[in-house]
């Protein structure tokens, strides 16, 4: 929010009823990630594994179900089966490109739901506050605390294994930090002159918050909850892993660490290669959190 | 001060209170009658609602869990539906062997972290600060149950050095200080360290370069301060925002440790926990539940108030 209060002469107004600071800024943003090669390096890491799992019956070389008691635990670095194959016979390489789609689905979508209505949470009771802050701030205070592994092993426990039950659960589990991130800068946001002002003129509240709340709040939501991406993606794997998320015989990273670890004596290579790819993609999610984090401050 | 550290502890009571309406709720989300477990296939309905009278299920919720919560407040969390033993003689002793899990791994975790993140916050910018940077996001974004598995096979199956699972010879339950115990611990302790260690490093890296490039810091280089006495400046002014995260990492270890025990099948509240969802003993799921979390807000409640006495300059009342 850089925009001078009083538009120097020979510089342009900025024109009515349009944010130019808002837009300049998420601009900035990414012209900064994408001179930082780090974050580059991560989003080209990212876009393969995301493309091979989207086209993953054209790039996989062999089909990830079939099963053979012939080829069981080939290790890696074989001719036909190049990761070698798991407990059944399947081959590893498909089973580890097929599983980039459910185990990156299970990472994005409590995150993107809990961002939606965390922050929507947050927003209201930040911006109306008294007794509505009060009731919903509170609630999010019992969530938070759980801790949140427990919190997910808790409900997906009850409810059972499968992808609904595993997505709803952490979703839970990441609302209560969205909202209070959110909760905190609306609360700050309501007491700003800008906002004092806009009320004075006369503007109603839902044109408030959608002109001045949201845009301020998105920064600080997004920052957070891409960090969440990769806590997501260790922590739904991290369920099938207890047999809570997936169930047998989908290919998903953290599933396929559960059934491989009974082999872990006899075929020790083949059984912690999922968790490389678990390992991969949350390490660049979080690389490139850090690189949009530093991007988005103004201070540098 | 005193007044700030009553009304904390008065605001954990509905905090508290909320909890355990969610642990009881869990139950009753458990889709399917929780009594399944117990009524053998085809009894007949009078047997049926015998044994909801017997265990209370016949009574409307709100009563349920005034009763529930009645029983809970002194101690009685009911009995395991699997072993027909009260609740918390199976999640005492599996909360102590949790607990030395993450003792360990909190000393294990807390030294790396502190070290990291000190010569990583002095040499902020230069190589090695960078290097630890890289390693300290390694340890936040590593699968901990992955690392398990990674240390099991180098440590235990290839070097045959530490043994693999278990807390002690033939699983037994008694854990002492000698090597016979310690062996077992080293493996699961380091695995959980790695997350708190890595957060940590992070969070002491940052604080440490924020306090050296306060004005003060200056005023003291100017005076002639040796550098180890400066340092004693830089601790004391970083050790509030340090405490805080460093009470939630041993908080969160609690719960975190229930994917490291199924990984070396370590007998604490997570492998209870775990085997209580695949046989459906929710009396004995709730409980553990319920106490872990008691735990975890007792933990907040103290490093808040810690927090509050160690840093003057925070004056909330």
């Amino acid at each position: 929010m850089s925009q001078p209060a009083i538009a120097l002469a020979g510089t342009k107004a900025p024109a009515k009823g349009k944010r130019p600071a808002t837009r300049s800024f998420w601009r900035n943003v990414g012209r900064r990630l994408l001179h930082d090669p780090v974050s580059m390096a991560c989003l080209t890491i990212l876009l393969l594994i995301v493309l091979a799992a989207i086209f993953a019956p054209y790039v996989a070389p062999h089909d990830p179900y079939r099963t053979s008691m012939a080829r069981r635990l080939i290790p890696p670095g074989d001719a036909r089966y190049w990761l070698g194959t798991d407990e059944l016979g399947r081959d590893l390489l498909s089973r580890l490109i097929y599983g980039g789609r459910l185990s990156l689905f299970m990472g994005f979508a409590p995150v993107l739901l809990a961002t939606m209505i965390g922050g929507l949470l947050g927003v209201i009771a930040g911006y109306v506050g008294g007794a509505i802050n009060m009731l919903i701030m509170r609630v999010i205070d019992v969530f938070y605390a759980f801790p949140s592994v427990l919190l997910a092993v808790a409900i997906s426990g009850v409810l059972g294994a499968g992808i609904g039950n595993t997505i709803f659960s952490l979703t839970l589990v990441f609302i209560p930090p969205v909202a209070r991130v959110a909760e905190s800068v609306a609360t700050q946001m309501r007491n700003q002159d800008f906002v004092e002002a806009a009320r004075a003129t006369g503007a109603a509240n839902w044109r408030i918050v959608l002109a001045h709340v949201v845009p301020n709040v998105t920064g600080p939501i997004l920052s957070y909850a891409s960090s969440l991406i990769s806590v997501s993606i260790v922590l739904a794997a991290g369920l099938s892993f207890l047999g809570l998320g997936i169930t047998p015989p989908e290919p998903e990273w953290g599933l396929m660490l559960n059934t491989l670890r009974q082999s872990i004596y006899v075929a020790p290579l083949n059984a912690v290669l999922p968790g490389v790819m678990i390992f991969i993609t949350s390490m660049c999610f979080n690389l490139m959190s850090d690189g949009l984090r530093s991007a988005m401050d103004v201070k540098q | 001060m005193l007044v700030y550290v009553l009304r904390r502890i008065l605001y954990t009571v509905p905090i508290a209170m909320g909890v355990s309406l969610v642990c009881f709720a869990l139950i009753h989300l458990a889709p399917g009658d929780p009594l399944s477990a117990i009524i053998p296939e085809g009894a007949s309905p009078e047997t049926v609602a015998q044994v909801r009278a017997a265990y209370g299920f016949d009574q409307p919720l709100p009563v349920q869990y005034l009763k529930w919560l009645q029983h809970v407040v002194m101690g009685d969390f009911g009995n395991s539906i699997m072993t027909q033993r009260p609740v918390m003689h199976e999640v005492l002793p599996a909360l102590a062997n949790t607990l030395v899990l993450a003792a360990a791994a909190v000393l294990f975790g807390f030294a790396l972290g502190c070290l990291f993140g000190v010569v990583s916050g002095y040499l902020a910018g230069k190589p090695t600060d960078k290097a630890v940077t890289a390693v300290s996001i390694t340890g936040v974004s590593i699968p901990h149950y992955w690392l398990g598995m990674v240390l099991m096979v180098i440590f235990a199956v290839e070097l045959n050095l530490l043994p693999a699972t278990g807390m002690g010879e033939g699983g037994s339950g008694t854990f002492g200080l000698g090597w016979d115990s310690l062996q077992y611990l080293i493996l699961p302790a380091l695995t959980l360290s790695v997350i708190p260690a890595g957060i940590i490093a992070r969070s002491v890296r940052g604080t440490i370069a924020e306090v050296r490039k306060q004005d003060f810091m200056q005023t003291l280089h100017a005076k002639g301060l040796p550098g180890r006495r400066i340092f004693v400046h830089v601790v004391k002014n970083a050790l509030p925002a340090v405490l805080a995260v460093m009470g939630l990492q041993l908080a969160q270890l609690l719960g975190g440790s229930i994917l490291v025990e199924t990984v070396f099948s370590w007998p604490g509240t997570g492998f209870l926990l775990n085997n209580a969802i695949f046989t459906r003993d929710l009396p004995v799921l709730q409980g553990t539940i319920l106490v872990l979390a008691m735990f975890f807000v007792l933990i907040n409640l103290t490093v808040d108030v810690v927090q509050t006495a160690v840093d003057p300059r925070i004056k909330r009342a």
